[in-house]
């Protein structure tokens, strides 16, 4: 007997490890199930529950109690049981919420997306773009903020922050000496710096690529150029600090910007080091490994090279194969 | 005259001292526990009497014991949850001010019966004269071999903190709280884990309310029977309840829980009915988050039965026509009371109460309450009102805490039993406008957060 947890995701099952949130479990599903994530990120302890986004509907509680779980929950951090069943697409409640959420994060966002670094990249813009409407009910003043540098090389632009954390939880965990957090309560709150303190730690570089939309920026590539007309190699060097492994930028022959390597998720496969980001961008810095795979979803891989590459699960079960059909259809007509 | 247990003493001059309160039967709960009872007999004690928590979920309190986890090597803990910061609540601080070996007293029963050796009294920062009443009276009870180590010869040792609150509604919620006690930000956490297994760094924990501690001691001395038979159903025992707004005897009283809404708010045992003569238009009974009802289905249930002050009657019939018991704020409305200003009102509150983490409730109560703002001063669309509902519904039940509930009912609720009056402020803008209840200040436009510059 094996000693997995079986859960059904809009009527896919799969076979788990216990302890599994309904959310990595429906990435290890993949395809349309999956539910939106803005603040959970698998890398950071800790993270999600915070933005709401991933909602879902437990319509069967497990094997042992079968009554569905009143209020729906947020996938990030629910964990799945024996004989669960969970609604994501299949259910109008959720879809209802969602929208619900993603009206909610755009109150105080502004949609700069023609002037914002983050443009291409944004998960807000995905979101809205896929459960948002199109007009807003909310009539009053939104917030706005100065730009602030913290440190040379970041910029912080809170107008467009989320405050979903996941900088909070970098700077925590990741790099000493925490000057980073959040001063201020509800819509008053505020991602901020002791006394505008720079963040000044050899990791830091990281709270960018963490930030979910355009709030912390590269300030050695704001307004180089939009994402989409850049090109993305992986590319790696012994650095003695991380593990060297990232994405260039290209635009032309210039490495215009370094990050992380990301994941279909969006999520840093492995956090880099300042040195890495910052300071290394000549292509003789760095061993090319090749172009890089990015998801066939983002704006970013337009003119570029990638096809769906359906995870294992999929690509070995046929009611899987079935159910991720229209996703098929629709990335080869791109 | 209903009886009391909590307040019984009450008027004993000088019963907040510890000699007087010794001489009228304090700590002999104490005295029973540790010298005749195990940890478990109060464990089961408690769960007998059917105690529910007084804090404001109403959960029972014994169950709520008996799920803390027992792992060795950990220390447990016991914090009192004396952060009382919901409006129109305000039974706590009489009880803590008046009667603290009371709180000190059950502390050392409860906590004994949670194997707990350091407990924590959280009392809400700005209530600084109740901090040192109860510092007080923790030196005397320690003074008298009460508290320390090895109490009354039995073996059992004790260490009573009070810790002063970071004054922010949200650090009464107990997952903020812990966060806060822990000397970090009174964010609440996401559950599970509940603080049953995981709480105080990181330790069993449980939280229970002033008064639901308090509740302890008579259950112990008196014994859980003599406690059950008290009440009706389900709602054991007697209840503080913190009676305010346009009341000929607004206070803290204590009810035997099952008393009609009727007679609490007319007999003059209680509130004497409503002030200068006026007929009631509606009530709030259990602090400012529960749902409003006007005067009809406050005294009457849907079917035509008399309200009761239970957790049962009051929620009868669900939001449609109910309510909850909440933490027993009851505050009472006259026929002069704008609903539109008091919902507002409310709406200001947990809009500035928000701790910020989860977007619906971040964002959601801010909006809430600017079309509230404009409802209120003439500036309103009959639209607004569906608008107000349908936010209202996207934040309710899709938060970490339920501060969002906390923040969609009584919006939600005003609208559902008073439309009409919604309706009127659109329809009358410029009396909307003119009238001044002695707040003009109020009337200025919202002021900005924190951070905010010119578009
Ligand atoms: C926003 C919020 C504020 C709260 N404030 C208080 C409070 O001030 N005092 C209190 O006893 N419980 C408060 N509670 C309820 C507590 O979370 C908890 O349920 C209670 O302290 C448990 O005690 P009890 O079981 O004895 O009722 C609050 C809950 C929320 C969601
Ligand atoms: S700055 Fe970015 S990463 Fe930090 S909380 Fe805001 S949106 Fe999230
Ligand atoms: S519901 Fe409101 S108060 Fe509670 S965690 Fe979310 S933002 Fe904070
Ligand atoms: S991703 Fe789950 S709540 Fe934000």
């Amino acid at each position: 007997m094996s000693d997995k947890v079986k859960v059904t995701i809009d009527g896919i099952s799969i076979e788990v490890e216990p302890g599994t949130s309904i959310l990595n479990a429906a990435r290890q599903i993949g395809g349309d199930i999956v539910p939106p994530a803005m603040c959970y990120y698998s890398k950071l302890q800790g993270s999600g529950g915070k933005c709401r986004t991933c909602l879902v509907k437990v319509s069967k509680g497990s094997e042992k109690d079968p009554r569905p779980m009143p209020k729906l929950v947020a996938s990030c951090r629910t964990t799945v049981m024996e004989g669960m069943e969970v609604q994501n697409i299949t259910s109008s409640e959720v879809l209802e919420a969602r929208k619900g959420v993603v009206e909610m994060l755009l109150i105080n966002h502004p949609l700069d997306c023609p002037i914002c670094d983050q443009a291409g990249e944004c998960h807000l813009q995905d979101l809205s773009y896929e459960h948002g409407t199109e007009s807003t009910r909310y009539e009053f003043e939104r917030r706005t903020f100065d730009r602030i540098d913290i440190g040379d090389k970041i910029q912080l632009h809170m107008t467009r922050c989320i405050l979903c954390y996941r900088c909070v939880y970098v700077a925590d965990q990741i790099t000493d000496n925490r000057v980073h957090g959040i001063l201020g309560r509800g819509d008053a709150a505020e991602i901020s710096t002791y006394i505008e303190k720079a963040i000044e730690n050899d990791f830091s570089g990281n709270v960018i690529d963490v930030c979910p939309v355009g709030a912390l920026t590269d300030k050695t590539f704001r307004f180089k150029n939009r994402v989409w007309f850049t090109k993305p190699v992986d590319a790696h060097r012994d650095c003695p600090k991380c593990s060297g492994k990232v994405t260039l930028w290209y635009k032309g022959e210039d490495v215009i910007r370094v990050t992380a390597r990301k994941d279909e998720y969006g999520e840093a496969e492995e956090f880099i080091c300042n040195d890495c980001r910052f300071e290394t961008k000549k292509t003789s810095d760095w061993v090319i490994e090749g172009p890089r795979r990015i998801s066939p979803h983002s704006v970013i891989s337009a003119n570029h090279y990638e096809q769906l590459n359906p995870p294992s699960v999929i690509r070995t079960n046929p009611a899987l194969l079935e159910s991720n059909k229209e996703e098929f259809e629709r990335i080869t007509r791109l | 005259m209903g009886r009391k247990l909590l307040l019984e003493n009450i008027n004993v001059p000088g019963i907040n001292t510890f000699e007087v309160y010794r001489q009228k039967g304090g700590y002999r709960a104490v005295e029973k526990a540790l010298k005749s009872m195990s940890p478990e007999d109060v464990v089961e004690e408690v769960k007998k009497s059917g105690l529910r928590g007084r804090g404001g979920a109403g959960f029972p309190t014994g169950m709520k014991w008996s799920f803390l986890a027992k792992p060795e090597g950990k220390p447990r803990y016991l914090v009192c949850n004396g952060d009382e910061s919901e409006p129109g609540t305000f039974k706590d601080r009489y009880l803590m001010t008046y009667i603290p070996h009371l709180l000190i007293e059950g502390m050392i029963v409860s906590s004994y019966a949670l194997g707990a050796n350091t407990s924590y009294i959280y009392v809400r920062g700005e209530m600084m004269p109740q901090i040192r009443i109860l510092e007080k009276a923790i030196a005397e009870a320690k003074n008298a071999g009460l508290l320390g180590k090895n109490i009354l010869g039995s073996g059992y040792d004790l260490e009573l903190y009070v810790q002063p609150g970071g004054g922010a509604y949200i650090c009464g919620e107990e997952t903020a709280l812990i966060e806060s006690l822990e000397g970090k930000r009174g964010n609440p956490r996401i559950k599970p884990p509940f603080p049953a297994i995981s709480g105080l760094y990181n330790c069993p924990t449980v939280v229970n309310n002033v008064e639901s501690i308090a509740a302890t001691v008579p259950i112990i001395n008196d014994g859980a029977d003599e406690y059950a038979k008290m009440g009706i159903g389900r709602s054991t025992g007697t209840k503080l309840i913190s009676a305010s707004g346009n009341l000929n005897k607004p206070g803290v009283y204590e009810i035997e829980l099952g008393v009609s809404v009727e007679e609490f708010i007319y007999s003059d045992e209680y509130c004497g009915g409503i002030a200068n003569g006026k007929r009631m238009k509606a009530v709030v009974a259990g602090g400012s988050s529960v749902p409003i009802l006007p005067a009809n289905l406050i005294l009457k249930t849907a079917n035509g039965e008399n309200r009761l002050i239970t957790y049962e009657s009051l929620a009868d019939g669900g939001f449609a026509t109910g309510t909850m018991l909440g933490s027993g704020g009851f505050v009472v409305f006259d026929e002069d009371q704008c609903i539109v200003r008091n919902t507002w009102n409310y709406s200001r509150f947990y809009h500035h109460e928000s701790c910020g983490q989860c977007s619906p409730c971040r964002e959601g109560t801010g909006w809430m309450e600017k079309v509230l703002h404009r409802l209120e001063y003439g500036h309103g669309k009959l639209s607004d009102i569906d608008l107000l509902v349908d936010v209202s519904k996207k934040i309710e039940g899709n938060t970490i805490c339920p501060l969002g509930d906390a923040a969609a009912w009584p919006v939600a609720s005003a609208i559902r039993h008073f439309r009409d009056e919604f309706e009127w402020h659109v329809t009358h803008p410029d009396e909307a406008m003119q009238r001044n209840y002695g707040l003009a200040h109020y009337a200025d436009p919202l002021p900005k957060p924190e951070g905010v510059t010119a578009n």
